[in-house]
Formats: C-alpha cells, structure tokens, sequence
C-alpha cells in the first residue's frame, strides 16, 4: 500500500436469522471470513444495530463497500442494509448460492450437520471472493 | 385479565424467545444457545423464535406477531438491539441480559465466538434456565 493511502476494508453483514439454519450458515461463513479467511480486510456489524444503535452504526454501508449475505430469500439483511444505511455492493443469498453448485440445503439450526458445515464452507469462500473483487475494483 | 391477554391466551400464541444476532460477541452466541435450548428442549410446546433480522427490515408479518404476541429478549450487550427492535416494532418484551446471568458464574472460563466451548455452553444452559422462568412465569400472569 502507498504511504498515506486509506486502507479500504469491506464490511459483511450476516442476517445471522436466529429460526433458520440458513441464518446460522450465514453467521459461521461470516465468522471465518473475518477470522481467518480476509481478517485484514473486513469488518463487521450486527444487523439490529441499524434501529437499535446510532448514526454511526447506519453509515456503515456509506463507510465500507458492503456484502450482505442473507439465509433466505426474505433477503433481510440486504434489504435493511439498503432501507436503514446504503445499497450494498454485493449480496449473496444463501439458497440460491447451494443450487448453483448442486448442494442440499443445511437442515440443523444449532450443531451444523454435513450440509450445513459444506454450506458454510461455500459460503465463506463465496464471500472471499467478493471481497478480492471488491478490493481490486479501482475506487475515486 | 385486559382483553389483550385474553386474546393471546384465546390464540394459544407461544411466547417468542428472541436472541440478539451478536455476530461479534461470545455473548451474543450464548444468547442465540441459550434461545435454542429453551425453544428446543426445555419449553418447546408453548415457545418460538423468530429471525430478529425481520424486525430491523420492519417486515409487516413479524412486527404484527410481536405487537400482539408476549416476547422475552436475550441480549448479549448493553446496546439491547433485540429489546430495542421489540420496542421499536411497537412490543413490550421482559428483557435478559446475558451479562446479569454471567456475573453470577464468573468461573465460567474461556468463551469464543464461533464456538463458545464448554464453559460457553454451560453458561447457555444457565440463562437457558432463567428464560425458561420467566416462559412459566407470563404463562402463569396470563392465567
């Protein structure tokens, strides 16, 4: 990096849906991500805080380039996203991402079964590779 | 009983245990557990969960079923988001924190994030318990 260029950080945002396994495949994916997949080149917001925090937390997607990665097709996370703060650059919709590569839908809300733990490893890279594009698009 | 209650109960509506996402804090992970434990194991015939996403969307279906529904929330930090996007969707939740549950086990050891462990899972069963206190305790006000 440049001297005195801003390091640019994309932000994820999880619906993490508490009543669906897809929900928990989407908080793991990001989880990994974050951790050990891009920990240098992302960062993260819990998706209530868009109401419950303040104008800090809603200008994250004005902030960060953002990837929202939803459970279902009810797409909460990338529509509040959109409502609440600004467009994401990215979305990605778990089911939807499964039956492009021709894998079951995870079943298990808490302890991961086979298809859940293949979900959040795809997922996870999916992510990842949104996140390089996103960091190699040039910016103003 | 006011007429509001009546209704729930007329409905047979379960109680609606809702975790805040936490998607960085262990404790947030405790309280999506424990939420599991309750609706799963301990209370399951007379308690739900709900995506608290749909909240924050202002989804029209969930923001009615939590107007009209009795809700307990279990927050992970002092920012409250699940008890805040119930009083912003029009509810009235009981609130759990799981920090007032934790300070009663300090001992509780080590707890990650993407995996709380064990001594994460034991402080789950522990709020799990509480919650499922205060389940019987509004099934009890509701007669």
């Amino acid at each position: 990096m440049l001297p005195g260029r801003v390091r640019v950080k994309i932000g994820l945002i999880a619906c993490s849906g508490e009543a669906l396994p897809g929900g928990t495949v989407t908080r793991l994916a990001v989880r990994r991500v974050l951790e050990a997949l891009r920990p240098d080149d992302t960062v993260t917001l819990c998706l209530p805080l868009f109401l419950a925090g303040s104008e800090r937390e809603r200008s994250f997607a004005h902030k960060f380039p953002t990837i929202t990665i939803d459970g279902c097709e009810k797409r909460c996370a990338a529509r509040a996203t959109a409502k609440c703060s600004a467009p994401p650059a990215a979305s990605l919709i778990v089911p939807d991402l499964l039956a492009e590569r021709g894998l079951p839908p995870p079943r298990e809300l808490r302890a991961l079964d086979e298809a859940g733990m293949r979900a959040t490893d795809e997922t996870a890279a999916a992510v990842a590779a949104e996140v390089d594009r996103l960091l190699a698009e040039p910016r103003a | 009983m006011s007429d509001d209650r009546a209704e729930r109960v007329a409905a047979g509506r379960p109680v609606i245990v809702l975790p805040c996402s936490g998607v960085g804090k262990a404790f947030g992970s405790i309280s999506r557990e424990a939420t599991w434990l309750v609706v799963e194991q301990l209370r399951p015939a007379v308690t739900k969960t709900m995506c608290l996403a749909l909240l924050t969307l202002g989804d029209e279906d969930a923001v009615r079923e939590v107007r009209e529904s009795r809700v307990i929330t279990v927050d992970g930090c002092p920012t409250a988001c699940a008890r805040v996007n119930v009083e912003q969707s029009g509810g009235s939740p009981a609130a759990v924190r799981v920090f007032d549950v934790f300070r009663g086990h300090r001992e509780a050891g080590e707890i990650g994030v993407t995996d709380i462990g064990a001594a994460g899972r034991r402080l789950a069963r522990v709020l799990a318990e509480e919650i499922a206190r205060k389940v019987d305790e509004i099934r009890a006000e509701e007669g």
